[in-house]
Order: structure tokens, then C-alpha cells, then sequence
């Protein structure tokens, strides 16, 4: 059954990245642009291949649900994969209703980013601890996965808006803001291919050292530590010794781990530009030029408006709840709590903005991609290096 | 107060932009502009319209959006700050706060502390913003919802010329078969659920009117919310008491009055076996070690009986045995008992033998309870050791006198006499655990070690809410008006004759597209032109690419 | 009519507030009010019941041998027991829950003379809401609270507070 559910996750990934390319061409295909109505030949079967590979993750889903006993999304690797499924999910319903195949094409990359990133965490399926058994996480990780990934279309269809609007062959302001997010995204393929590299070789170095709390530990790393752990000792001489070493407070570790995702983000970005000689958002411009921007707006929005109280109702309303019972009180400003009361905030101010000062356009994009940022932020900054009650998803 | 009547002969509060009744143009500068703002209906709202006295100012602050707005932003920014280290309610009680954050986090941290963030979210600042987003909630509410009421209640449905023109989805057509032609429309605008208004030939469809009240449906959710928030300081309304219970211990509930004991039974802790539990866990209980599984309390909760002073006997009546695990509270009135800490294996008897040193000669075993030694223990045949002094949680002073830090045995030390035949007088031995000082030269005979009797203390959070109602209460009504106003729309339809020709016009307060395609149904096929998006932005896009439309 | 919303919500704010400021303050043991009445047997066997000494000030401490700054205060409250037990204010000294052996040698040692009660179940200790040790409660001889103070006390605030409640 487990390793069922693995293969099904496995072809999902596939499937995305056919899916992917099948958008890419339904664009490029001149014969379905002459026809007036309706997504040409191309679009449809990426869509079809889209359903497909969801119905494969929903596969996974529920055949590592019956081999664990519980839904499959309580560590960082099962909620980022479920996550994943969400966006592509919500994608296919916002399809029905648009047909516009430039949002699968940026949609699907984004899913496969997503479980490319989930699958760098330990996937062992972990038995749940006292505070986890509870029907309470099936329906409030469920639901609030559900409300940010609706959320993120509008991050999704911000991009097409942006990428399509900016001019870029000259530098301004939007243009370096709009490059410096596609390189984030360029940084997270980076982790993925430098974390996979080093794993398929099977790449370990141990160090010993001492905390902030006097605790002594052990520390594996799978990546060559440039940087070591405080007054570390090495037991692995023999492999890459530390060019430096971390101060106390800072996890070496995952020090190393941004280090190396980060060189690696920025020689891929740089072999970009020497291939295409042109900036990212430019490379791929011609990729949006039939997504019309008035609708391209209106699916942001439209994302937003159907996302924001799924998100409510699943991040907050479902956590209060569930955090009353297991933790006796339904809020206690624990960091994860605090950064779901800020994407509801900044949604908030985003609703606002956009009904009273018609916010509407590049701004109202840009805003969907800073919302996008936040929950990142959340999914990954606050579980790995911020931690707190919600620290059994680090891992 | 002054008002202004429009040509149709309804009158406007002062400052209507667009007639409340025909929605004719009312005010010159909105002339010229091609499409009409349609935000708030063109109705007057107070805030813009009178701005005298401090009263005035204040409402006139927090009704603007711009300022609830920013209200929104300063608080999220402040959030985030408190996430930057842990609050001082999540750090160890080790160390007291003014020293925990310079010694983990350094200048940074020290600085953290100094600003107080380490208690941000109860700072009065912090709460002032929360406060100040409530006052912003009622004012802007107030200040939208009584002209936007009137404005959609009062409309009429043949409407001025003016106003249809400069709608966003307006088209005209010349239509031979008229009647055939509004009979058509009208079945379906029937068929798509449009209520339907017929004045002089001319239509108002209307539906989905109700999704207009979703925000303030919403914002009234909210206020009751941060009401709900509120009481909590109203003495009375919350208890957070944490009640720590040995086992075999029964201990009155805090908060209870007395009324309510809780009995400990048994603490028990299960973590996960890789033989016995789902094979399929096994790899991450190797990769992490210890997983637990199971916290609990074998309780029992009591009820006095009978009307006792505190400090007497009481006279229990047993309510319920339960067991007490995380997710699964014990719940009485209005009070529920958390499973929230836990200390296993906590000292509770000691045992020892006195011993002759030389040849290791037994006289006899004592158990002392640490929770209530006596005073002496005789062993017999002139055998006796009388307990001088005793620390349950012991330590050298910074007189090197012992001293207890605590009354729990966590580190129980005593001063023992010996008294045996051989010494009648007795010897004075100091005995902790590891440790034993003769403060008085070499005795004869010693306190053995024998072993040791230990017991689980659970802790558990006793926890009253009185606020939960309300607070429900309002997340219920938010999400009805939240849910209400994004997932329907205000779509209107307005049909006109003008001179010969039929006048469309269609307005939604969201969801354009979705409106298009409905309008573009309707008109199909019934000889009046389907009308055409007027806005800038859609100028544009058409040029750019008209397959999408 | 917009001057009372303003109003009102002004002042669910400054209410909010000050609750927020004050909310460390609040005791269990209101003052003025009746203190709550226990029966506790002291070191000697004799019972003491709060009802009984009506018409009587009295000095109620609440301590333990491991609390430093109890430790200090002990002597100086013997001291003025010494002075006011005939003036009609009596002192009774209630150990949180400790054992017999402890609360005697520690009595022994600092000769002791002033009733010493334990709590062995903490109902008291409950009842009256203690905090962090020392704490000490003065009732006035109508049997109501009329201060509660924490932390440790000087000999000469231990004699005015008995100097306050003396019949």
C-alpha cells in the first residue's frame, strides 16, 4: 500500500509536467487561434492530463490514508504535497469556469514545485502524537489547505497579469521586483536539484557540537557543510570540512541547506540568461500574449473572494475550535496562529483595497503575489525556523 | 438639513452623487466622467458630507477605508514583529525573561525585550489597535449601510438616461418585433432567477440583491467577536488555572469554591511500539526515537456533599470516573480539565536499612514517606533512628547550611541519629541521595539505601470560558456574511425605451465576466443587441485579443 | 446619536484597558469583605476557626519553610504577637501543605511561639487565592478583609498592620 501510494504520487508529478508542456503548445498552436470560440485541441488535453494526474495524487492520498489510519498531512512533506493537490485542484475549477490555458501553465509548475520541495523532507509516515489525534486535523489542515490554495491562484494569475503587463526589455522597478520573485522560484528549483544531487549520492558529514543550552548533539549533514555548527567537531574528516562556522543561535544546518540552495538558484539563473540573453519574465512573456489582462484581473479576484472563507473557516474558525479542545484555549498567539491571523489581515486589506479604492490591475496582481509570499512564509519559514506548538510539521 | 430634489421629483439627502430614485447625474463634475462610480449606489454618505465639529472628525476618521485599511496593515506588521522570537509565555521558566532573551538572542534580543515585544500581543498598544480596527468596523458600517439601503430601496426602475449611458455594460438597438422581443427577454431573465420590475415598458432585473449586505453582515460578526474578546476581562468570565495531582492524591479544583475535588488515580504515558502498532510507522519511530502516543488521567471527579469550612474534612460525592486524555477533556458545569503537563516518577517513599559499616550488618528497614516522615522509627531491640532534621528539595545555601528550595521531594536529604546499644547517644549522619556527610567524626553504622517508592503527577489545565458563546456566535455570523457577499453577486439588468430605441445598460458589483456571459445568454437570439463593456481596461484587452470575449 | 456610538465604544475601550492593566490585581479576596472562613488544627492539636475570633483583629500569614523571605519575617511577627495577642489581635500562621516533621524543627528552630496551622489539602490556600509566599491577610474584628499584602514585611509593618486591626 505504501509503496503503491508512493508510485501514484510519483506519476501525479509526471503527469503535472506533461500537463505543463501540453499548456505550452495549446499557447504556441497557431491553427486554435483562428478559431473564435472555445480552448483549442491543446488546451483540452492538457487538461485532461491535469485531471488525471489529480485524480493520481487523490490516489496517493487515500491509499496512504488507509495505510496509516490517518489523512495523509500531518508533517511538512504530506501537508506541502496535499497543498500541491489543492492548487492544482482549485485550478481545475477555476478552468471550468475562465477556460483559460495560460493559468494552467503557470498553475502546474508551481504544484510541481510544491511536491518537489515536500519530497526533500523525511516521508516516512509518522504515527501521530496525543495532540494530532483528533478528527479535528482531517478537517482543519484539510480546509485550510483548501483556502490557501484557491488563495494562490490569485498569486498564479497575478504572475500572467504582471509578466504580461510590465515591460521589460528595460529596467524599472516592477520589472527588478518581478525578476527578483521569478528567481525565488528560480532558488527553490536550486534546493530541489542540489538537495537531490547530494542525496543520490548518498553525501553524509557529522559533526558534534554543543547549543546554546549546553545540550550536546549530533547533526548529519547531507549537503557539504560550508558552514558548521558552533566549536563543532567533525567526525567525517574525510568529507568537506567548514569553511566557517554558524554563531550559536543559528542553525548550521539549515544555514548550509539556504546557502547551497541559493548558489545553486543563482548559477541556474545565470545559465538562463546566458542561454536566452533575456530576463525570465521576458523569456516568458510570448507565453501569456493571449490571456486577456481584464480577465486575468477578475481571475485573481474572483480567487480571492472564493478563497478567503474557505480560509477563514479552515485556519481559523476550524483551528480555534480544535485548539480549544486539545490545548484547552482557542487562541494563544503561538507563531503559526499569528501568521494565519496575518494572510487573513492581508487578505482583508486586499478585499478592501480593491472595493473601495479600486485597486484593480498591476497593483491588485501585485498584491496577490505578496499574499502568496505570506502563506510561503508560513508554510516554511515559520515551520522550520520559527517552530513553536505547531513544530511537529517540521519535520 | 439640506436636501436636493431631483427632476423625477424624489428627494436626496444632501450630497447624493446619483438620485437615490432615477439615478440621474446629480452633481456636474460626475457629468463629464464616461462611466458613473457606482460604488455605494452615488449615495450620500455622512462622512463626506459634514465635517464641523470634533465629533464630526472623529467619525469622519475612522469611516474612511484608507485609515481602516492602514489600521489593518500596522496591526499585521506588529504581528509579524512578535513572531520574531518566542513570546514570554512559550520560554522556559528557568530563566526570567529579562535575562532569557540577551542570553539566547544577544543584543537583538535584549533590544526585543526592552520594547516590550516580548509581550506584544498584550500590550496596551497592540490592543488599542485591535480596538481601534472595532470602532473602524462599527463607523465604516454604519456610515455605508443606512444610505446604500435607501439608495437600493428607493430605486426606481425606469432610470435617467445619464445613468445608463455611463454604465460599464451599456448598448442601444433598433428592435422591429418589440413585444416578441421583451417577452423573450423577460422568460429569460426568468429562467436565470432575475426578479423582475415593469414600469412604462421599461425592465429593472435585479437578483442576488442580499449579497450586498454580506459585509456588513460580516463586520457586525467581527464586533461581536471583539466583544466577545472583551469580556474576558470582566472578572469572572475566564479561569486558567493549572492543577497539579499525584497519584492517589484527590485535590480540591481551583476557581470550584471549593465545590469540586479531583481524584488522581493513575497517569499513564504510552508512546508507540513498533511491534504492536501499525507497521507502516516503523521507519519514522527508528528515525526519530520515542514517539508518544497517549497521555492520560484515570480520574475521578467529586462533588461535596455537604456545606464544610475549608480546612475540614469534606464530605465527598463521587460524579464520574473518567479518563482524561489530550483531545478528550473532562467537562463539568461550566468548567473542562485539560491533560496539559506531566511528571513521571516523582520520589514518594524512601527506604534504608541501618547498617553496621564494618560488616554490613542489618538492624532493621524504615520507609519513610516523604510526604509525611515521623518523627522516629523504632527498629527494635534498642534499635531506633530518630529523623533531626529533613529537606525535601535540598541544597547548599550561600551558607553552606542545607536548606529546602522547594516542599516537593525532589532531592530529599536528612539529618538521621542512629540510636543502637552499642551507641546510646546516638550518631548523627547527614543522608542525601549519592551523599552522605558524618558531620561528627566516623560513626559505627550507617542508612543504608534500600530503594525507592515513586508516583506519576499529572497536571491539567482547569479552564472556565464563559466568552465561548459569544465568541461562536460571532465566528457564525462572519462566516454567513463573508460566505454571503463573495460567493453571490448584485447583478442588475436595466431595460429602457428611448425614442424608438431599446436602451440596455447592466451593472454587477463584482464578477464581470460571469455577468457577460449571463447578458450575452439573455440577448441571444431575442433582436436586442447585447450590450457592450464600455471601460477602459476592456478597450484595451479587446484589441489585444478578442477570442477571449 | 453618533455622539452615543462614539461614546459607548470609547468606553468599552478605556474599560478594556483598564481591565487589561489591572488584571494582575485582582484577588479572589475582595476587600471589605467577609474573609472566608476555615477550621485548622495547629501544631499543639487546638483548633482554630476564623469565626471564632469576631471581635478580634486577626494577623493571617501564609508561609513555608522552603520561602526565604518567610523565613525572615517569622521572628518579627513573633515579636508583635508577643505584644498584641493581649490586645486582642490574634496571629495564626498557615504552612501550605507541608509535613509535621518539616513545620516542627522549623518552628524549634526560630522558637516560634504564635499558633502554626498546616494546610495539608490546600483548601485554605485555595479559598483565599494565594499567590507567591509570603502573603498576609489582616481582618478586622466584623471578620473582613481589610488588606492583603505579599512579599516580606518589616517588624515595624508588622506592627502597624496588627496596630490596624486591633479591636
Amino acid at each position: 500500500m505504501v509503496s503503491l501510494s508512493g508510485n501514484l504520487l510519483f506519476a501525479s508529478f509526471l503527469l503535472y509536467l506533461v500537463g505543463t508542456v501540453v499548456f505550452a503548445g495549446s499557447i504556441k498552436d497557431k491553427k486554435g487561434r483562428e478559431k473564435d470560440h472555445g480552448p483549442n485541441k491543446w488546451a483540452k488535453i492538457g487538461v485532461g492530463i491535469t485531471i488525471a494526474g489529480f485524480l493520481s495524487q487523490l490516489g496517493y492520498f487515500i491509499t496512504r490514508w488507509i495505510a496509516a489510519g490517518h489523512a495523509p498531512v500531518s508533517n511538512l512533506f504530506e501537508f506541502t504535497t496535499f497543498f500541491g493537490m489543492c492548487l492544482v485542484g482549485a485550478f481545475i475549477v477555476i478552468y471550468f469556469i475562465y477556460k483559460l490555458p495560460a493559468l494552467g501553465l503557470f498553475t502546474l509548475p508551481v504544484a510541481l514545485l510544491l511536491i518537489g520541495y515536500a519530497a526533500m523532507f523525511p516521508r516516512d509516515i509518522s504515527p501521530l502524537v496525543p495532540s494530532l489525534q483528533s478528527n479535528w486535523l482531517h478537517i482543519h489542515v484539510t480546509t485550510a489547505a483548501l483556502g490557501q490554495a484557491i488563495l494562490a491562484i490569485s498569486f498564479v494569475a497575478g504572475l500572467i497579469y504582471l509578466i504580461k503587463a510590465i515591460d521589460h526589455t528595460k529596467s524599472s522597478k516592477e520589472s527588478n521586483w518581478l525578476e527578483a520573485v521569478l528567481f525565488g522560484v528560480v532558488c527553490t528549483v536550486g534546493f530541489i536539484v542540489i538537495s537531490s544531487i547530494f542525496s543520490f549520492s548518498g553525501y553524509k558529514s557529522e559533526f558534534h557540537w554543543v547549543d546554546n543550552n549546553d545540550v550536546e548533539a549530533n547533526v548529519e549533514f547531507h549537503l557539504p557543510a560550508l558552514v558548521g555548527p558552533h566549536e563543532g567537531e567533525h567526525l567525517t574528516p574525510e568529507k568537506f570540512s567548514p569553511l566557517v562556522e554558524a554563531p550559536g543561535i543559528i542553525d548550521a544546518k539549515k544555514l548550509n541547506t539556504v546557502i547551497w540552495s541559493l548558489m545553486t538558484g543563482v548559477i541556474l539563473y545565470l545559465l538562463f540568461r546566458l542561454i536566452f540573453r533575456k530576463r525570465i519574465a521576458q523569456v516568458l512573456q510570448p507565453l501569456t500574449k493571449r490571456a486577456n489582462l481584464d480577465l486575468v484581473d477578475e481571475i485573481g479576484y474572483r480567487s480571492v473572494l472564493i478563497g478567503f472563507p474557505v480560509f477563514t473557516l479552515g485556519a481559523l474558525i476550524f483551528a480555534m475550535i480544535w485548539a480549544q479542545i486539545a490545548w484547552s484555549r482557542f487562541w494563544g498567539w503561538d507563531p503559526k496562529e499569528v501568521w494565519a491571523l496575518i494572510t487573513w489581515l492581508f487578505y482583508a486589506a486586499y478585499l478592501h483595497l480593491r472595493l473601495s479604492k479600486g485597486w484593480h490591475g498591476k497593483k491588485s496582481a501585485w498584491l496577490g503575489v505578496i499574499g502568496f509570499l505570506i502563506i510561503m512564509f508560513n508554510l516554511i519559514v515559520v515551520n522550520l525556523v520559527i517552530a513553536g506548538l505547531h513544530s511537529y510539521a517540521g519535520s | 438639513m439640506k436636501q436636493v430634489k431631483c427632476e423625477c421629483g424624489h428627494v436626496n439627502p444632501h450630497g447624493t452623487v446619483l438620485c437615490e430614485s432615477c439615478g440621474r447625474v446629480l452633481v456636474e463634475e460626475e457629468k463629464k466622467k464616461k462611466l458613473v462610480d457606482m460604488r455605494y449606489e452615488g449615495s450620500a454618505r455622512r462622512s463626506q458630507t459634514y465635517n464641523k465639529t470634533i465629533i464630526d472628525k472623529i467619525w469622519n476618521f475612522f469611516s474612511s477605508v484608507k485609515v481602516g485599511v492602514t489600521l489593518i496593515i500596522i496591526t499585521l506588521a506588529a504581528s509579524a514583529i512578535g513572531t520574531i522570537f518566542p513570546q514570554e509565555m512559550y520560554i522556559p521558566t528557568t530563566e526570567p525573561a529579562s535575562v532569557y532573551y540577551e542570553s539566547q538572542y544577544g543584543v537583538a534580543g535584549k533590544l526585543y525585550y526592552l520594547l516590550g515585544f516580548h509581550n506584544l500581543y498584550s500590550s496596551w498598544w497592540y490592543l488599542l489597535l485591535i480596538a481601534s480596527i472595532g470602532i473602524s468596523l462599527v463607523i465604516c458600517s454604519l456610515d455605508r449601510v443606512v444610505p446604500l439601503y435607501r439608495a437600493l430601496k428607493n430605486q426606481k426602475v425606469s432610470r435617467h438616461e445619464g445613468f445608463l449611458k455611463r454604465q460599464r455594460l451599456f448598448g442601444t438597438s433598433q428592435v422591429e418585433e418589440l413585444d416578441s422581443s421583451y417577452e423573450l427577454v423577460k422568460e429569460k431573465l426568468k429562467k436565470n432567477r432575475y426578479n423582475i420590475r415593469e414600469e412604462n415598458g421599461n425592465i429593472l432585473a435585479e437578483k442576488g440583491r442580499f449579497s450586498r449586505w454580506g459585509p456588513y453582515i460580516n463586520h457586525i460578526g467581527l464586533i461581536i467577536f471583539l466583544a466577545g474578546g472583551m469580556l474576558r476581562f470582566v472578572p469572572g468570565m475566564y479561569v486558567d488555572e493549572l492543577l497539579w495531582v499525584r497519584e492517589g492524591e484527590t485535590a480540591v479544583i481551583p476557581e470550584t469554591d471549593g465545590e469540586y475535588y479531583l481524584e488522581n488515580h493513575q497517569f499513564i504515558l504510552e508512546v508507540y511500539d513498533k511491534d504492536k502498532d501499525n507497521e507502516a510507522f516503523n521507519n519514522a519511530i527508528e528515525n526519530s526515537g520515542m514517539v508518544a502516543k497517549n497521555f492520560q488521567s484515570d480520574v475521578t471527579l467529586y462533588k461535596k456533599s455537604a456545606e464544610t469550612v475549608a480546612g475540614e474534612e469534606p464530605i465527598l460525592d463521587k460524579v464520574q470516573d473518567y479518563e482524561l486524555r489530550v483531545n478528550e477533556p473532562l467537562k463539568f458545569e461550566n468548567f473542562a480539565l485539560y491533560q496539559q503537563s506531566y511528571k513521571l516518577d516523582e520520589l514518594n517513599k524512601m527506604s534504608f536499612a541501618l547498617t553496621n559499616k564494618e560488616n554490613n550488618e542489618e538492624f532493621g528497614d524504615l520507609t519513610i514517606d516523604l510526604y509525611n516522615p515521623q518523627d522516629e522509627y523504632d527498629l527494635g531491640d534498642g534499635y531506633k533512628v530518630e529523623v533531626m532534621s529533613y529537606f525535601p528539595d535540598f541544597e547548599f545555601d550561600e551558607n553552606s547550611e542545607p536548606v529546602t528550595k522547594s516542599r516537593i521531594p525532589n532531592n530529599p536529604a536528612f539529618i538521621f541519629k542512629m540510636i543502637t546499644p552499642d551507641k546510646p547517644d546516638g550518631e548523627v549522619s547527614f543522608v542525601a541521595i549519592k551523599q552522605t556527610i558524618e558531620p561528627f567524626g566516623d560513626n559505627e553504622f550507617k542508612m543504608a539505601f534500600k530503594g525507592v517508592e515513586t508516583k506519576n503527577v499529572t497536571a491539567l489545565t482547569v479552564r472556565k470560558d464563559l466568552t465561548l458563546g459569544v465568541l461562536a456566535v460571532g465566528g457564525f455570523i462572519f462566516m454567513v456574511g463573508v460566505v454571503q457577499g463573495a460567493y453571490w453577486n448584485h447583478r442588475r439588468i436595466w431595460i429602457r425605451r428611448v425614442d424608438g430605441e431599446v436602451w440596455v445598460a447592466g451593472h454587477t458589483n463584482k464578477n464581470w465576466h460571469g455577468l457577460k456571459r449571463e447578458i450575452s445568454t439573455i440577448f441571444d437570439g431575442t433582436g436586442i443587441n447585447e450590450p457592450k463593456d464600455q471601460s477602459d481596461e476592456s478597450d484595451k484587452s479587446i484589441e489585444s485579443n478578442s477570442k477571449e470575449e | 446619536m453618533r455622539s452615543v456610538i462614539l461614546l459607548i465604544l470609547g468606553a468599552a475601550v478605556a474599560y478594556t484597558l483598564y481591565a487589561n492593566f489591572s488584571k494582575d490585581k485582582i484577588h479572589k479576596v475582595e476587600m471589605g469583605k467577609e474573609a472566608p472562613d476555615f477550621v485548622l488544627v495547629d501544631m499543639d492539636g487546638e483548633t482554630h476557626r476564623l469565626s471564632d475570633y469576631k471581635g478580634q483583629g486577626v494577623f493571617l500569614n501564609f508561609w513555608g519553610t522552603w520561602c526565604k523571605p518567610c523565613e525572615k519575617e517569622m521572628p518579627y511577627i513573633n515579636n508583635q504577637y508577643k505584644q498584641f495577642k493581649d490586645q486582642g489581635v490574634q496571629t495564626i500562621a498557615v504552612n501550605i501543605s507541608e509535613s509535621k516533621l518539616v513545620v516542627n524543627k522549623f518552628l524549634e528552630r526560630h522558637d516560634l511561639e504564635f499558633p502554626v496551622v498546616i494546610d495539608k489539602d490546600r483548601q485554605v490556600e485555595n479559598a483565599y487565592g494565594i499567590g507567591p509566599l509570603p502573603a498576609t491577610f489582616l481582618i478586622d474584628p466584623e471578620g473582613k478583609v481589610v488588606k492583603y499584602h505579599t512579599g516580606t514585611l518589616t517588624e515595624p509593618m508588622v506592627r502597624e498592620f496588627m496596630e490596624q486591626v486591633k479591636p
